[in-house]
């Protein structure tokens, strides 16, 4: 005898439908419960909350679902809009079947609110919800030259940014005074506004649109306010708020809020005892949610439930006891957080903000009576975000005055943060917690997600969960596994002593030695750079190029469209008349795309494959090298005019940096290694943000080290003070030398330094006081990288095998058709793909 | 229950590509065939053809990726990775070995008296 398996059924397969199934499915297998979801939408469910990146180029795949997935899982996807519940009978309609259900769930979700304006169904009129909504706008914008949106609230904005991202002329039209009502006040509002207007955004507060101007073919050509002003725009997008999806729970006969939502209790049960509603369909304690990690909470509570209720798990009853609505987003690049009462309503409650119009920054935070922080707002800066909420949800009475807790840190001040703090504000995952998953085997940043659900919502904690497992590891005094790759069972400071003791010469010697299989991405090109570092063999040498990235393989940098830049050195930044000209010729001849860099060069872009050698030929006729920007080895050296122009300058930095941009020119490294010498200690070349910076003085040189700009700037540490040049030299080439030997792959030498055990007192004992007694011998490395550095472009210019490697097909002469330009500003750039014109089959999808 | 129509890739005619020495072991070239870019690529011993363009980003540069072998259930299998993010695709199954739902076409390949030769299977 065989009982029959329950049946259950959710309508509606968004973020929160989904997450429900992956629920279920952790209690219950397919032979426990069958389960069908009801999707309405022309994709399974995805990432609703980064739906603008779906305007993203490279487009990121936001789905969740997938239909290999639920098949694997058991569930059971009818494609098609529920159309009618019969409560009684216990059946939904959808798409001319009829389901019969055990219990059923209701995640639709909610709809975008279109305030009832006349012409608001216009050609050229869309809201922002689906990923269809968004293909349609995308095909709009194309014929389009200025958009508005109306709504500045959270997702108008977010609306906004995707017409600015489109290329449309952008307005925003909000009803209030300033900018996302529900969650700001009138000074964090304008703190946005001045941003979002920097963006070249145009904002229009307390306006009231009267109607949707059309043209005489029934297309959009604007907006009429109240009181006689107008817009003109030839695309509108309504973001004016969000309504639950209440309309087939309320023709079953549910029970739903007087301003919509279906009713549910602590358990996730609307008025019916087989039904349930989760997400932003469903209204609890007098509150919809417009947030996905609300949502998330009801389908843990509702899984649990729906299985008690059927018999299928034995388990105490879960209860959703209302979530916080405290957001931290990334609007359009600004920083915006708000928590608790952060308008500072609550009775006898006291504000203290700080606004800062430059910096375009606002944070307020609200204390009650008893000194304990209510809740508060923090725009353009949310660096104290988890703090705060962490003070706001613990109910910590204030030791410390209030108006403390939003000063900006003073420079190397400690940072106050709280012993337990929340880490993942989406899935309410506190640090203590992430610990004790560390403390019980996840031994990375996949695994965390798993059991604790962190970084499963926005991602944007993701980054401060590699810092505490990291940091986490070593305090438990693991070793933190740091093999290449699977094929190599070394770390890059292993491998790297392996192949010099045994003199290893080529990737195959290495591999048959210490590796297995055929390598990959990244222990092929790690090899390749210890080689180079320890041999200085041509990177493009028949042994040596099989193991390049592309970049290295070509010798320039491939760019989005699969064409590659150019970019020839200029030492110091210091570049002739004759030189300027040759540049230019060879840019106007080639048709390439030019720009000055951040690194004192001049950088062509847009070059074929098949036109770099000869591009190469005439820039090195002029009288230019290889610049390496696409090699991990020495990029610029940046100066500023020094003492031979500036008044202030106390030596000649711009020889200096010439002088070692020269010298460790073409050093393969782990990582690429940027420097900078600076006249005085103005600093105008920026020299401590750099590997290693050098700053003149009265009496002569300091030499800074382990700085970097990129994702997370740090100033370079002094490592010696009033150095003569040669000195500055020799103290360099062992800096160099030790750091190419012992750092990790892609380890830049301020995480190097960082890492390095005794910090900078040990670097000092090593390279100044000799104490392991290597400098002679990093000395010599040194000495033979630059006796046989020679110029790889002229090398490869002048080897007709190297050269042919350069043909775009190896049996024929045309160019790639994939690759296609469009006029910006005077000059071409790659066609994004809304302009990409059709092309015919090109081995692919 | 399918979404979307599984991708259909226009046969190729048997070509003779080019010379096998043409290619570095290890490493792949492009070539056009019938207004197709196949990749061609010559790895541990054989050598193996798939579609040139990176799904992920539309261009056309597979053959310019680092080639490979990666283990799964035990097995060791060839794969390249895409030069632009570093996609992977399996060489003999096409199959992106970041997201089953996305491939490119693999194409059959022979060498005869030391040249490459590449085409659909009938
Ligand atoms: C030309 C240039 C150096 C070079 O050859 O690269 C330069 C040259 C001077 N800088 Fe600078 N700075 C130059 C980029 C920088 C940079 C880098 C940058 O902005 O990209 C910085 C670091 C960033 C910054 O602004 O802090 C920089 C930080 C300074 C400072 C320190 C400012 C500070 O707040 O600490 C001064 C001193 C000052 O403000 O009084 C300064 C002052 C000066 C003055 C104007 C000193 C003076 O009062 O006469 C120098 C003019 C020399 C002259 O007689 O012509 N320069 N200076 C750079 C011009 C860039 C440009 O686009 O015009
Ligand atoms: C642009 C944008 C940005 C956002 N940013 C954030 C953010 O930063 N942080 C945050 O927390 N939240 C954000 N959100 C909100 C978040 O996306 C929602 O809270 C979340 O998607 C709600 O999930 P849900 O499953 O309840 O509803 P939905 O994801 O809307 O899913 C409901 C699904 O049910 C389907 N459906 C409805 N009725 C039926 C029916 N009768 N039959 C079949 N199917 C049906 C719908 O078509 C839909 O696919 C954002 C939303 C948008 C649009
Ligand atoms: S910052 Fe660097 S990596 Fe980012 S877009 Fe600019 S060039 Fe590319
Ligand atoms: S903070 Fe959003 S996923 Fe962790």
């Amino acid at each position: 005898m065989s009982t029959p398996i329950p049946h259950l059924v959710i309508v509606g397969n968004g973020m929160v439908g989904h997450r429900l199934t992956e629920q279920l499915r952790q209690h219950a297998a397919p032979d426990a419960l069958r389960l069908t979801v009801i999707s309405e939408e022309s994709r399974l469910a995805y990432d609703r909350v980064h739906l603008s990146s779906h305007l993203d180029d490279p487009r990121p795949d936001l789905s969740l679902a997938t239909d290999a997935g639920y098949r694997d899982s058991g569930v059971t996807v009818v494609q098609g809009r529920a159309d009618a519940v019969d409560l009684t009978a216990k059946t939904v309609q959808v798409a001319g079947q009829t389901l019969a259900y055990d219990a059923l769930v209701f995640a639709t979700g909610s709809f975008p609110f279109v305030p009832p304006v006349p012409g608001r169904d216009a050609r050229g009129c869309f809201v922002y919800r689906t990923l269809d909504d968004l293909d349609a706008i995308r095909e709009a914008a194309r014929g389009a030259r200025s958009g508005a949106v109306i709504g500045g609230g959270l997702l108008g904005l977010e609306a906004a940014g995707a017409l600015r991202k489109l290329g449309l002329e952008t307005h925003v039209v909000e009803f209030a005074p300033h900018l996302m009502p529900a969650q700001l006040d009138a000074e964090g509002g304008a703190a946005l506004r001045h941003t979002i207007e920097g963006m070249g955004i145009a904002v229009h507060l307390s306006r009231n649109t009267r109607q949707v101007s059309v043209d005489a073919q029934g297309r959009v050509t604007g907006l009429d306010f109240e009181g006689g002003t107008r817009l003109d725009a030839d695309l509108v997008v309504f973001s004016a708020g969000i309504r639950p999806r209440d309309d087939l729970a309320r023709a079953a006969g549910l029970s739903v809020g007087e301003r919509g939502g279906i009713l549910i209790d602590d358990a996730c049960h609307t008025s019916d005892p087989h039904t349930y509603a989760v997400g932003e369909c469903a209204l609890h304690d007098g509150r919809v949610y417009g947030l996905v990690a609300p949502g998330y909470q009801m389908a843990k509570v509702a899984a649990v439930n729906v299985l008690r209720d059927l018999g299928v798990l034995d388990a105490p009853p879960a209860h959703f006891r209302g979530a916080d609505l405290s957001t931290k987003l990334k609007l359009l690049g600004v920083e915006v957080g708000s928590f608790g009462d952060a308008r500072g309503v609550t009775p006898g409650a006291r504000s203290v903000s700080l606004s800062d119009n430059v910096r375009g920054t606002y944070s307020k935070v609200v204390v009650s009576e008893d000194g304990r922080v209510l809740g508060g707002l923090l725009v353009g800066d949310t660096a104290r975000y988890a703090d705060l909420l962490d003070l706001t949800m613990t109910g910590t009475p204030l030791c410390v005055p209030p108006e403390t807790l939003i000063v900006p840190p003073l420079p190397g001040g400690a940072a106050t943060t709280s012993a337990d703090a929340l880490l993942c504000s989406c899935e309410n995952v506190r640090q203590s917690a992430l610990c004790a998953a560390i403390g019980e085997g996840a031994r990375d940043v996949a695994s965390l997600k798993k059991c604790t659900g962190a970084g499963t919502g926005c991602g944007g904690c993701v980054p401060s969960l590699h810092g505490l497992l990291q940091t986490e590891l070593r305090r438990l005094g693991e070793t933190v596994t740091n093999h290449l790759c699977e094929h190599y069972p070394y770390s890059r400071q292993e491998l790297f002593d392996v192949i010099r003791v045994r003199g290893h010469a080529t990737w195959d010697e290495v591999l048959a030695a210490h590796g297995s299989g055929l390598g990959c991405e990244i222990c092929k090109p790690a090899v390749g750079s210890i080689l180079a570092s320890l041999h200085g063999e041509l990177v493009v040498a028949p042994q040596h190029a099989p193991l390049q990235d592309t970049n290295d393989a070509f010798l320039a940098n491939i760019q989005k469209n699969g064409t590659y830049s150019v970019m020839p050195r200029v030492p110091g930044g210091e570049i002739t008349a004759e030189g300027l000209i040759a540049i230019g010729a060879v840019a106007k001849r080639y048709g390439l795309y030019c720009k000055i860099t951040g690194g004192q060069r001049i950088d062509l872009l847009g070059a074929h494959r098949d036109d770099l050698p000869a591009i190469w030929e005439e820039l090195i006729a002029a009288g230019f090298e290889s610049g390496h920007a696409y090699g991990k080895s020495l990029r610029t050296v940046k100066s500023c005019v020094g003492s031979t122009w500036c008044r202030y300058g106390v030596q000649d930095s711009t020889s200096l940096a010439v002088r070692l941009e020269l010298r460790y020119r073409g050093l393969r490294s782990p990582h690429k290694l940027k420097s900078g010498v600076s006249g005085c200690t103005r600093e105008c070349a920026e020299a401590r943000s750099k590997d290693f910076g050098i700053i003149a003085t009265e009496k002569g040189w300091n030499v800074y080290v382990g700085g970097n700009g990129g994702v997370t700037p740090k100033h370079a540490l002094l490592l010696a003070s009033d150095l003569s040049e040669d000195e500055v030299v020799t103290l360099l080439d062992r800096y160099l030398m030790f750091y190419v030997r012992t750092a990790d792959r892609l380890q830049r030498t301020s995480t190097w330094l960082e890492n390095l055990e005794g910090g900078l007192d040990y670097l000092c004992g090593v390279i100044i006081d000799d104490r392991l007694g290597l400098c002679a011998e990093l000395d010599g490395e040194m000495a033979r990288h630059v006796g046989t550095y020679r110029d790889e472009w002229a090398a490869a210019v002048n080897d007709p095998a190297i050269r042919a490697r350069f043909r775009t097909f190896v049996n024929s002469d045309a160019r790639d058709e994939g690759v296609q330009w469009v006029d910006e500003r005077g000059q071409i750039r790659p066609a994004d793909a809304p302009h990409l014109y059709p092309l015919p089959m090109l081995g692919g999808d | 229950m399918t979404l979307t129509a599984p991708p259909t890739h226009p046969p190729i005619p048997w070509t003779r590509v080019c010379a096998l020495d043409d290619i570095l072991p290890g490493t792949g070239v492009c070539a056009l065939i019938g207004g197709q870019q196949v990749a061609v690529f010559r790895l541990g011993g054989r050598v193996y053809a798939t579609g040139n363009r990176d799904p992920y980003t539309g261009a056309n540069v597979l053959s310019r990726g680092l080639t490979g072998s990666y283990t799964v259930s035990g097995e060791t299998r060839v794969k390249v990775a895409s030069p632009l993010l570093k996609h992977a695709f399996d060489l003999e199954s096409g199959l992106s070995l970041d997201d089953p739902r996305l491939s490119v076409p693999v194409y059959a390949t022979r060498t005869e008296g030391g040249d490459v030769w590449t085409g659909s299977l009938a």
